[in-house]
């Protein structure tokens, strides 16, 4: 896997530290005030803290007493089997679902989201796992669905159509995506095109928090090269990253805090230095001697192999 | 690392301006201006009053009463849903107009803004419903279709005795009303109906609230790919009542002229109808499942049904064969569509 830094990444490392010193302000829209960001970053407050997060869907557990922080500065990642419940605890974050239990602080605050739309408001992007997109329109209308820029004002306010174009095409070709033409429906986009829409989206709105959902999956080495680097640029303009992945590689290379979910419920919780990328991809694996296997296996082919869940 | 972007936006000089053919052939209504122009051709051959001014008048009535319906009932469907109540509502709402100016002696006027407000609010409970049950529009507004159709009847009974209501045209504020909804314009020897200046702001406003506004990029996003759209912060449910009210709206808009044109109201009038608006609209490029058409191509599929059904009319022919021609036109119509759209999408 050819990677941006090394292992050991002194980068990241370097943007853990930085973390209580004055963080510098984020290069992205701020939509609710970098100072405020700046400012708990400062102090030490997390942007986002969840203790004992529980959520039920009916009579099914998906998520049981989950605790997770996220500073800006810092990637925290979250990993786990498949259904470990990793996508509920995004949706959760997202402002797509409430939790049913435990405490949900933004900014020290607590909180239960109402929307996606109040999260976007407090500076929290997302990247989902099915990238919520909408086929039949076009790459630059899916861009900004949901906070579309606008000009003029009463009847003749309007969407700005040429801002919106260029922004898209603009912020594809920083992913290393050259498209074709943003007119295009982006149901006609291969997978990890659309995949990277849906990053280049999240870290043109993510003003504090960019929450990543398996956003390596889809993939090419280079694309994932690519996506890793914008996390560690987020990561050093101040920003919290929370990084669902399956691949320990990508994750040991530049997380700062690994979250590990099992059946819904945590397994593991480590600081960068306290474990190695071995040991790490050993736990995912469930300490089985076919760690290595079991995680070729899984990329090739992603929900099958792994039958003993 | 920015070294990296400018390397990648030199090398991306490859972007060719889009083909002005390729633009043409991805648009939503072109099947439908294909179809218009052979009916168009067709009757201009075989029916000889056809091209004369005064039935070209008579053809843009016919398509500007069904248009100003099929226009709203378009953005509803792009938007995902379905309103079955549609046809009926036009009858709803002349007979609330002309009973309350009726029976309370009042100005027109009065009855007017009365109807605009009840049809309005069937159009919210229409929306309502449907966003708190989630349940399908297709069994909601069936529900509304047949209560109206019997609350039509039944109220139209009950006052005034008759199956029709009472002619209101000596009452106070008639003229006006009239002008603004039932008039007629003349332009040399060319006399226009007002309904098709309604049918053209109609197209107008859709088109520029479709196209140009984030209103328009919400309808889509909602009834192509509902969970996405809640994903990134669209108001979902706002949206869809909103289609709602718009349908009330040209519901109002009808059932007015309606009353004004005739000075009174069949109470059975309507039935039926609703699957016409949605013919007009789906001819006009709309998808059935929604997220996909166009506010001016269901204006184009009114004006195919305008031309069809005074065509017969010109060309002598029997018009009990109206509504075979109509159906085998939407069948051939969707067809089109759909080759297009494969075509559109293969040359991608
Ligand atoms: N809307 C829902 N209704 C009922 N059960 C659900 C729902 N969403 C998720 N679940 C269940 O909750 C559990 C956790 O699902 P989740 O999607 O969070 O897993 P995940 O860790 O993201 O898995 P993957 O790696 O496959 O994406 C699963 O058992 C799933 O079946
Ligand atoms: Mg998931």
């Amino acid at each position: 896997m050819t990677a941006p830094h090394e292992p050991h990444d002194p980068a990241a490392d370097a943007g853990a530290d930085h973390g209580p010193g004055p963080t510098p302000a984020p290069g992205t829209p701020p939509p609710t005030g970098d100072a405020a960001a700046a400012e708990t970053a400062a102090s030490g407050t997390p942007l986002l803290e969840l203790a004992g997060v529980s959520k039920h869907y009916g009579n099914i557990r998906a998520l049981e007493q989950v605790s997770l922080t996220v500073r800006g500065g810092a990637v925290t990642c979250v990993l786990g089997d498949n259904g470990a419940g990793k996508s509920t605890l995004i949706k959760i974050i997202a402002g797509l679902h409430r939790h049913d239990a435990g405490i949900f602080r933004v900014d020290g605050a607590e909180t239960t989201l109402a929307s996606p739309r109040q999260a976007l408001e407090l500076g929290i992007a997302t990247v989902y796992q099915d990238l919520a997109m909408v086929p039949l329109m076009p790459v630059w209308r899916n861009f900004f669905l949901g906070s579309e820029p606008t000009v003029g004002r009463g009847p003749l306010r309007r969407l700005d159509v040429r801002l919106m174009r260029s922004t898209t095409r603009e912020r594809l070709l920083r992913m290393g995506i050259d498209l074709r033409d943003v007119d295009q429906p982006i149901g006609t986009l291969s997978g990890g095109e659309r995949q990277s829409v849906a990053i280049a989206r999240a870290v043109h709105f993510g003003a504090r928090v960019l929450v990543l959902d398996e956003p390596t999956a889809a993939l090419g080495v280079k694309q994932a090269g690519v996506v890793l680097r914008r996390v560690a640029a987020a990561r050093d303009e101040g920003l919290g990253v929370v990084l669902v992945t399956h691949n320990p590689h990508h994750a040991h290379l530049v997380g700062d805090h690994f979250v590990l979910l099992k059946r819904g419920a945590m397994a593991g919780d480590h600081a960068a230095g306290e474990i190695t990328l071995d040991e790490l991809t050993r736990q995912m694996a469930g300490g089985s001697e076919l760690a290595e296997l079991g995680h070729e296996l899984r990329r090739a082919a992603s929900p099958g192999p792994d039958s003993d869940e | 690392m920015s070294a990296t972007v400018e390397s990648i936006a030199a090398e991306d000089e490859r972007l060719l301006p889009r083909s002005p053919l390729r633009r043409l052939i991805s648009r939503p209504e072109l099947g439908s201006v294909l179809g218009a122009i052979a009916v168009f051709l067709v009757f201009a051959v075989v029916a000889d009053n056809f091209l004369r001014a005064g039935s070209l008048g008579t053809v843009l009535y016919a398509a500007s009463t069904i248009g100003i319906m099929a226009v709203p009932v378009a953005l509803l469907m792009i938007g995902g849903e379905f309103d079955l109540s549609a046809g009926v509502m036009v009858t709803s709402s002349a007979l609330i107009s002309s009973m309350i100016s009726y029976e309370f002696t009042a100005n027109v006027w009065v009855g007017v803004g009365v109807s605009l407000v009840a049809t309005l609010a069937i159009g919210l409970f229409n929306g309502i419903l449907l966003t708190r049950t989630g349940l399908p529009s297709f069994i909601i507004t069936l529900g509304t279709f047949l209560m109206l159709t019997g609350l039509n009847l039944g109220f139209t009974k009950l006052i005034s005795g008759t199956v029709a209501t009472k002619s209101i045209a000596d009452m106070d504020g008639f003229p006006a009303a009239r002008a603004l909804f039932a008039s007629h314009l003349t332009i040399g020897s060319f006399a226009i109906q007002v309904t098709v200046l309604w049918w053209i702001g109609m197209v107008a406003v859709a088109t520029w609230i479709l196209l140009r506004t984030r209103a328009g990029n919400w309808i889509f996003a909602v009834g192509g790919g509902r969970d996405a759209a809640r994903a990134v912060g669209v108001p979902v449910e706002r949206t869809k009542i909103g289609l709602y009210l718009g349908v009330a709206f040209g519901a109002w808009i009808s059932g007015q002229h309606l009353l004004f044109n005739y000075n009174v109201v069949q109470s059975g009038e309507g039935v039926g109808n609703e699957l016409i608006y949605i013919a007009a609209a789906v001819i006009g490029g709309c998808l059935l499942t929604g997220g996909y058409g166009s506010a001016i191509g269901a204006a184009v599929g009114a004006l195919i049904f305008g031309m069809t059904s005074k065509g017969i009319v010109f060309a002598q022919w029997d018009p009990n064969w109206f509504k075979f021609f109509l159906g085998a036109m939407l069948l051939a119509a969707t067809l089109l569509n759909l080759w297009i759209r494969r075509r559109a999408e293969a040359t991608r």
